[in-house]
């Protein structure tokens, strides 16, 4: 038996690409549907050499992970619902302090406490807007043990290229089922490790002053360079500033760095799509329904096709658009009251040809439910 | 080194106002660093929100200003991830005690080696004036116009109730002690906290009507005595001062070694 | 082969979830073929009616939940009650005739066997009647070898077990050839 072959839950799964990535800490507190992560990293972690803590709350846990980034280290946590809401400060902080750092929430039905053992995809948005004020985020999804463990792989990559926290926005039904994983072989995924300051010591390093390809390189924590790393608006110092030409500047420059690069940080896969009269956009499980109406209808001559957004944030809008140009209905699938559908219609051109096949019951959205909803559409028998 | 080395003269005047009590320990914590002769790279000081907070901007160490009540997770990020660093947290009463007293009771069962220092001066001094857990009841406050009727507890009792290896008294009066204890608290391994009693003549002075800032650290020599005093024996008003515990435990970081031992040895998976 | 939806059920601390696993893990470890498994959580993993669903393919499964089973195991009358009428028509239904009495026709082929009696009988240990039910399933429906199922069993349990397990899944299998019905 190959050794790299396992049959194991998406949050395993997920835990598996963290290591893979490189990651050294984890903190984090016990919540339904993410715990598996929490208990696979507690046994995995120490036998690397990495640590594992259980904190006393998802706060603590979010605010140790920046921590232990600081002095140079590849950091997750994970959480669901209730815990991703108690993290959204701290996850403010991670976006202005830029602080590389990959949060994982397995999303199950909110609000409040919800349906905690059944599945939802109702934290989109608050991935998006969860922390207070003007930002830019990084949110990657996947629908597939294989692309959990590729996204988280990338989850890292891309919180250490542009120095953000990014979001690995899971659910239950990945999150809980098994099915098979090959684990690649080192380097088979490229892993982006920490920029570091070149700067000599007694040379003044700037920590906040961005090279001309926007990068930052760091110092870590215990290094000969010592420089303050603050949650307020600061200067190339890091030291606190109300200044309004560096307020204006540091806004910017954490909205640009991830808005500019939007087309490099979209992932997304597509099936059928060249010739497609109907489109089904989709993520995370959803995507799994989705693509089974699909190998299931295109036998029968239905032009329909499949665009799986695995990059949600920020969102694709001009690939969305260009993907969905000659389509005559494009189908939002997901398991919310359309909080991508929305994203759709704002890219496309014409927003009247967006429709939403979802389910916000805590049960699994259907094959059927998505057919039923395109017989409503087309009036006819798909 | 001398005192001015240890200070980014780049970044003062500091925001405290005349009178302040947390100048008096930025002057102490960073004597009993220079006696301990360590080096400056190899110190973390984290801090939350709040006048006392804003320490970390002027002292030339790593430095991590974080957000309210949360500087000890993130200090215990620090240390665990690289326990060969000294962390050092100076927090505010509401910080430390209010907003974060979950965070300080486990970083205080876990004995992990961080030093945090607690300045109380008895209100939200940055907000302006509001009554923290430490105010005591009766006293005024912004938020409390009709005498504050929240019972104030005991920092040093629930420090060592949550496991606190290393627990002390002092105030901004004591300026000397309050080096010593802080130089103690460094070189202790595992959980210590130090207890200064500071004054905020502004706020806290102004609405109990203490006086200068000068009346409020004669106060403070007059109400406190060192441990098992005379003093202290004969009046049950006085609050003491000292060095309440220090005792030797498994330290967290330590016990995580082991952890991993085990780990990479395939025992208990 | 035909795609397999399978739905294991009964109550929590029966072993239907480690055996839905075991099964799983057999097909796609050791025989290359793809497999999903999923299962219900909550109250019901710690008691009450509990259920497991697995599916069997060799080729990509996307819609990993089983709404018509082909093959419907029912461990317990409660399970039999809750589930014994999503199955497939013309499937097949597992039951114990301990646990339970098969009440409604349902259009399906029905197995009742003494799988816990048996168990009870030659092993006295109530812990691999799971193992025992999976014996009845490979020999019924050929979806797995029962070696894949051993080997499965041997990276999941100490070495000290497997004996018994080996022993249950025998058990199972000797009980579909002598025609218990």
């Amino acid at each position: 038996m190959n050794q790299n072959i396992k049959f194991i839950q998406g949050n395993e799964a997920c835990a598996e690409g963290a290591i893979y990535a490189g990651l050294d800490f984890f903190a984090g507190y016990p919540i339904t549907p993410s715990t598996e992560i929490a208990e696979h990293l507690a046994a995995r972690l120490p036998q690397k050499a990495g640590k594992f803590i259980q904190m006393e709350d998802e706060i603590a846990s979010m605010c140790a992970i920046i921590g232990a980034s600081l002095t140079g280290h590849k950091v997750l946590t994970a959480t669901s619902g209730p815990g991703f809401s108690l993290m959204q400060e701290a996850l403010g902080y991670a976006v202005m302090a830029e602080i590389p750092c990959v949060i994982v929430n397995v999303q199950r039905g909110g609000p409040s406490t919800g349906i905690p053992t059944h599945v939802s995809q109702g934290d989109v948005n608050q991935a998006r807007w969860g922390t207070h004020g003007d930002h830019a985020i990084v949110t990657l999804t996947a629908s597939n043990h294989q692309d959990v463990f590729a996204t988280t792989v990338e989850a890292f990559n891309i919180a250490e290229t542009y120095r953000t926290p990014v979001i690995l926005l899971f659910d239950e039904v990945v999150g809980h089922m098994r099915e098979k994983l090959v684990i690649p072989e080192p380097g088979e995924i490229a892993t982006v490790e920490r920029l570091r300051t070149s700067v000599a010591e007694g040379v003044d390093y700037h920590p906040y002053l961005p090279r001309e390809d926007g990068r930052l390189p760091m110092s870590d924590f215990g290094h000969v360079h010592r420089y303050n790393v603050t949650g307020l608006y600061h200067d190339m110092w890091g030291f606190p500033s109300d200044n309004p030409d560096v307020v204006h500047g540091l806004i910017r420059h954490l909205v640009d760095k991830i808005e500019n690069n939007v087309n490099e940080i979209a992932l997304y896969k597509e099936l059928y799509l060249d010739d497609a009269d109907y489109i089904l956009i989709s993520y995370g499980s959803s995507a799994r329904s989705a693509r089974h109406v699909i190998e299931t209808l295109r036998p029968r001559g239905e032009r329909i096709g499949l665009l799986e957004l695995q990059t949600l944030w920020p969102f694709p809008a001009d690939i969305v658009r260009e993907k969905c140009r000659n389509a005559k209905y494009i189908v939002v699938v997901e398991m919310n009251m359309g909080q991508i559908r929305q994203a759709v219609q704002m890219a496309v051109d014409d927003p009247d040809r967006v429709f939403l096949a979802n389910r916000i019951d805590g049960v699994f959205i259907t094959p059927r439910d998505i057919r039923k909803l395109l017989r409503v559409i087309v009036g006819k028998g798909v | 080194m001398a005192v001015k080395d240890y200070i980014r003269e780049r970044f003062f005047p500091h925001i405290w106002c005349a009178g302040c009590g947390h100048g008096i320990v930025l002057n102490s914590m960073i004597r009993s660093i220079e006696t301990l002769g360590m080096s400056k790279n190899e110190i973390v000081m984290v801090s939350g929100i709040g006048c006392s907070s804003r320490i970390c901007g002027y002292v030339d160490f790593h430095t991590l200003h974080t957000i309210h009540g949360r500087a000890l997770a993130f200090a215990t990020g620090v240390k665990m991830s690289k326990p060969e660093l000294n962390v050092i947290v100076p927090m505010g009463d509401g910080d430390a005690l209010s907003i974060g007293g979950n965070h300080f009771i486990h970083a205080a069962r876990r004995n992990i080696d961080i030093t945090a220092i607690i300045m109380n001066n008895r209100i939200y001094g940055m907000t302006g004036g509001q009554y923290s857990p430490l105010s005591g009841a009766g006293t005024l406050a912004t938020t409390a116009p009709y005498h504050n009727i929240d019972p104030d507890f005991d920092v040093v009792k629930m420090a060592m109730a949550a496991g606190a290896t290393f627990v002390a008294r002092t105030t901004t009066y004591h300026a000397k002690e309050t080096t010593d204890m802080i130089r103690q608290a460094i070189l202790h391994e595992g959980f210590s906290v130090v207890e200064v009693m500071s004054q905020c003549p502004t706020y806290f002075g102004r609405k109990n009507r203490l006086g200068s800032a000068v009346d409020m650290m004669k106060q403070m020599k007059s109400i406190t005595a060192p441990i098992g005093s005379k003093a202290a024996r004969e009046n049950p008003e006085i609050i003491e001062r000292g060095i309440f515990c220090q005792e030797e435990k498994p330290e967290y970081c330590s016990e995580y070694d082991k952890v991993i031992e085990r780990a990479t040895q395939g025992q208990g998976v | 082969m035909e795609r397999c939806r399978l739905v294991l059920s009964g109550s929590g601390g029966q072993g239907v979830i480690t055996a839905a696993i075991l099964l799983a893990e057999a097909a796609v470890l050791y025989e290359d073929l793809t497999a999903v498994q999923t299962q219900a959580y909550g109250a019901a993993a710690r008691g009450g009616a509990t259920r497991s669903d697995v599916i069997i393919a060799d080729s990509e499964i996307n819609f990993p939940k089983v709404l018509q089973p082909n093959v419907l195991i029912c461990l317990t009358q409660e399970a039999y009650n809750k589930f014994s009428s999503i199955i497939r028509p013309g499937g097949l239904l597992i039951t114990d005739t301990r646990f339970v009495k098969t009440q409604r026709k349902v259009d399906a082929i029905q197995y009742e066997l003494p799988m816990y009696a048996t168990v009870m009988e030659k092993i006295g240990k109530p812990i691999v009647f799971n193992i025992c039910m999976l014996g009845v399933l490979v020999r019924k429906t050929a979806l797995v070898k029962p070696e894949s199922i051993m080997s499965a069993l041997k990276a999941r349990i100490p070495s000290g077990f497997l004996e018994m397990n080996e022993k249950a899944l025998n058990i199972g299998m000797e009980l579909v050839d002598t025609g218990s019905r």
